[in-house]
């Protein structure tokens, strides 16, 4: 079996209005699927980076990066590789629970390292991060009881080590 | 700093004319209005147009014959609307043109105001980069960074949209000496290495082509380019873009590759085994169907944009950088490499002239007596001659205008290559007019085109640019029926035209102060030509009634192999049993 592997850029762009549509432009316009893109804030006010999680190989790999280069905003892509990366995301997730289930329930919140943020009477709001693994394996664990709603924000990744992506 | 405060309007004119603008086109209105107060007095002539697109065609023509990056401004809504096809027209032709357009006051926007369009949201796919300015003090910044984008790397369309209010507003004028941007830093010099491993696949190819593009014309590497054509020995062919960047007389060049090109230049192609491709991006009307384009052929991919190289077609050897500079560094090592050992091409010559021998481009003379189209295009390309810019429409009259015309020098022949943009030839004539105001320039354009942006001629007639425009008229959209002969059983589904009959371009010529001229026969074309060059302070039409069932030969089908080349209807060569 061949699983396709997905990778992830580390997107240093301008802090500008504008920058968000010119990127996900590129991408609807060249065919490019987005598995998840997260922007945010750094370090420095003047620059944002996106997290883009992409499931292209190879030659579109580097299609997509020399693409995203040619955008006057984007000032510098790295790729993140898993191993020397920190990737998390961050799960909200709200549960339904009875009064047999929900210590089973928080159970599994402490085994993930999740956190209980929320709790009603037939529900529990549920907080956790981590990598893709470890929010699917979770979610397939609480599936059992009923997932009444669930936000997922898209993957952030820091590399690990003194290198940074703002300085190369 | 200057403590003398401005309008955001003056300022904007300011930067233009510190930007280099000699000339610019367009139309103003409610938006853009305060920006044609300062205009009035300023030295920069602006030539108003019939329609916005006019403006941008114009300032595509203007670019594209003088170098110099074009110019066209736009009011807010439908006037930066009618912007968007000359802009991703020229984006696609690594054109350098910057259009400013106005926009609604800065509080408006995104009120669906009257005449509001988000035409930086719009353009962002078919633009280089666009900008929206609301501060009157972000104005002289973003203008001579949009000329430094348009003009600098891989030329492009840049567009400067700016709010009313900033416009009225005062400002101080800061226009920067220096422009830095963070994320825009074009490569211009290539990897050394790399361009040793080039010369080295250059000294062993026994079979080599060089695949020339229309970065020949945009980075001026004609010179160049002569240099290395005439030390490797190797067949040039040019593109549809490269026309003139490599004279047509020279032995070594088969002329044009790709759906219409000469048999010799597609099949040159396809039996290389190297192709050393030099500001080319390997479109599909060149390569026809991919996976079967020079099949043993390793490939040297020359750009200045680094996105292009492995777009479409592996390269072997990848050479970023300013390809006049490529080029220059190329020479020598390809020498050096000689000096060991140099290729001989005698074979390879053998093979590519017998092409040339046996599928010469040509065209019959129409049996029914009537004036064949090609016919009329290789005189008008003898007698206007080589210093004469040529600027086509889109369809069978520039495949033909690109095949039967000889040219010899870079930015002698404009045409909308990669968008194919109908309607391009007028407009693009009298912005090369203005530009190059002691040069012959003939539009030569389809009577489906002509109808699509001939108001221009007003425009023209008015501002003393006497552009000349042959209309080859076969009364319908020629290509387009040309397919339907093909591939829709002569199904003629809305390709007539009946622009013989209506409407009367001799009398609508007349009307829009032009002298109009009419030829139909073989016999009258030559003086016909004459009398329209002879004719400099007016604008010239000329109605060529052609014979409607001409084909343009040879033929790549879409989507087919080179291999499957057709030379006539149902013609395909036929090749040697060891050629195949």
């Amino acid at each position: 079996m061949t699983t396709r592997q997905k990778h992830t850029l580390s997107v240093l762009v301008e802090n500008s209005p504008g920058v968000l549509a010119r990127v996900s432009s590129l991408f609807s316009r060249r065919a490019y699927n987005i598995d998840s893109l997260a922007v945010g804030p750094t370090e420095n006010p003047d620059y944002s980076r996106m997290t883009i999680v992409i499931d292209v190989e190879g030659h579109a790999l580097e299609q997509v990066v020399q693409q995203l280069d040619k955008l006057v905003n984007v000032i510098s892509i790295t790729e993140l590789d898993p191993i020397v990366s920190v990737q998390r995301e961050l799960l909200l997730v709200k549960v339904a629970t009875t009064a047999t289930t929900r210590s089973q329930v928080l159970e599994t919140v402490q085994l993930f390292r999740a956190k209980v943020v929320d709790v009603a009477q037939d529900a529990v709001t549920i907080e956790a991060t981590g990598n893709a693994e470890k929010i699917q394996a979770l979610l397939s664990v609480l599936e059992p009881y009923g997932i009444k709603e669930l936000v997922q924000s898209g993957l952030v990744a820091i590399s690990r080590g003194l290198k940074t992506g703002s300085n190369q | 700093m200057s403590n003398q405060q401005i309008t955001g309007a003056s300022a904007l004119v300011k930067a233009l004319e510190l930007s280099g603008v000699d000339v610019m086109f367009g139309i103003p209105g409610g938006a853009i209005l305060p920006a044609y107060d300062p205009i009035f007095d300023s030295p920069i002539r602006h030539i108003l147009v019939r329609h916005e697109q006019g403006a941008g065609h114009a300032a595509t023509g203007y670019a594209q014959a003088t170098g110099k990056v074009g110019v066209c401004i736009a009011t807010s809504g439908p006037g930066a609307t009618n912007l968007v096809t000359p802009l991703a027209d020229a984006q696609m032709d690594s054109v350098p043109i910057v259009a400013i357009t106005g926009q609604v006051s800065s509080g408006a926007i995104g009120t669906d105001a009257f005449q509001e369009a988000d035409i930086r949201g719009i353009t962002m796919p078919v633009t280089k980069h666009s900008f929206l300015v609301t501060d009157p003090a972000d104005i002289a910044g973003a203008v001579a960074q949009a000329f430094h984008i348009a003009s600098t790397g891989r030329p492009g369309a840049v567009l400067v949209d700016i709010a009313k209010d900033a416009l009225q507003k005062m400002t101080d004028f800061n226009y920067p000496k220096d422009i830095k941007l963070a994320g825009y830093h074009p490569v211009m010099v290539p990897d050394e290495g790399a361009v040793r491993d080039a010369a080295r696949l250059i000294a062993e190819s026994k079979s080599p082509v060089l695949y020339v593009g229309g970065g020949v014309i945009r980075s001026e590497a004609h010179k160049e380019l002569m240099k290395l054509a005439e030390l490797t020995g190797a067949p040039v062919v040019t593109t549809l873009m490269a026309r003139g960047g490599f004279p047509d007389s020279h032995p070594q060049h088969l002329g044009m590759p790709g759906m219409h090109g000469t048999v010799a230049a597609v099949t040159a192609l396809q039996k290389s085994d190297l192709l050393i491709t030099l500001g080319a991006r390997f479109d599909d009307r060149v390569t026809g169907k991919l996976s079967t384009f020079a099949p043993s052929a390793k490939v040297i991919h020359a750009d200045i944009d680094p996105a292009e190289i492995g777009k479409n077609r592996r390269a072997d050897v990848a050479l970023v950088g300013d390809l006049k500079i490529t080029i220059d560094a190329l020479i020598p090592a390809v020498k050096h490499e000689f000096k060991k050992s140099q290729p001989d091409l005698t074979e390879w010559w053998t093979l590519v002239n017998s092409y040339r021998s046996k599928f010469p481009l040509g065209y019959d003379h129409p049996e029914d007596g009537s004036l064949s189209p090609q016919y009329v295009i290789e005189r008008l390309g003898k007698i206007a001659g080589p210093d004469a810019i040529y600027v086509a429409g889109v369809g069978q009259h520039q495949m033909w205008a690109s095949q039967f015309v000889n040219y010899e020098n870079p930015r002698t022949w404009l045409n909308s290559g990669g968008l194919g943009t109908m309607g391009y030839a007028v407009p693009a004539a009298m912005g090369a007019k203005v530009g190059a105001p002691d040069k012959t320039v003939w539009a030569i354009d389809g009577d489906g085109c002509f109808q699509m942006t001939n108001q221009e001629l007003v425009t023209c007639a008015l501002n003393n640019i006497p552009i000349k425009v042959a209309i080859i008229n076969n009364e319908s959209l020629g290509m387009v029926r040309q397919w339907q002969t093909l591939f829709y059983n002569e199904r003629y589904s809305n390709t007539e035209l009946h622009s013989k009959r209506i409407p009367d371009f001799t009398k609508l010529a007349d009307a829009m102060g032009c002298v109009g001229l009419r030829c139909d026969s073989k016999d009258d074309v030559d003086k016909t030509i004459a009398q329209a060059m002879e004719i400099n302070d007016q604008p010239v039409v000329v109605d060529f009634s052609v014979f409607r069932d001409a084909m343009v030969w040879p033929m790549v089908a879409a989507g087919a192999s080179n291999d499957d080349i057709v030379v006539a209807r149902s013609m395909a060569p036929i090749w040697d049993s060891q050629e195949l």
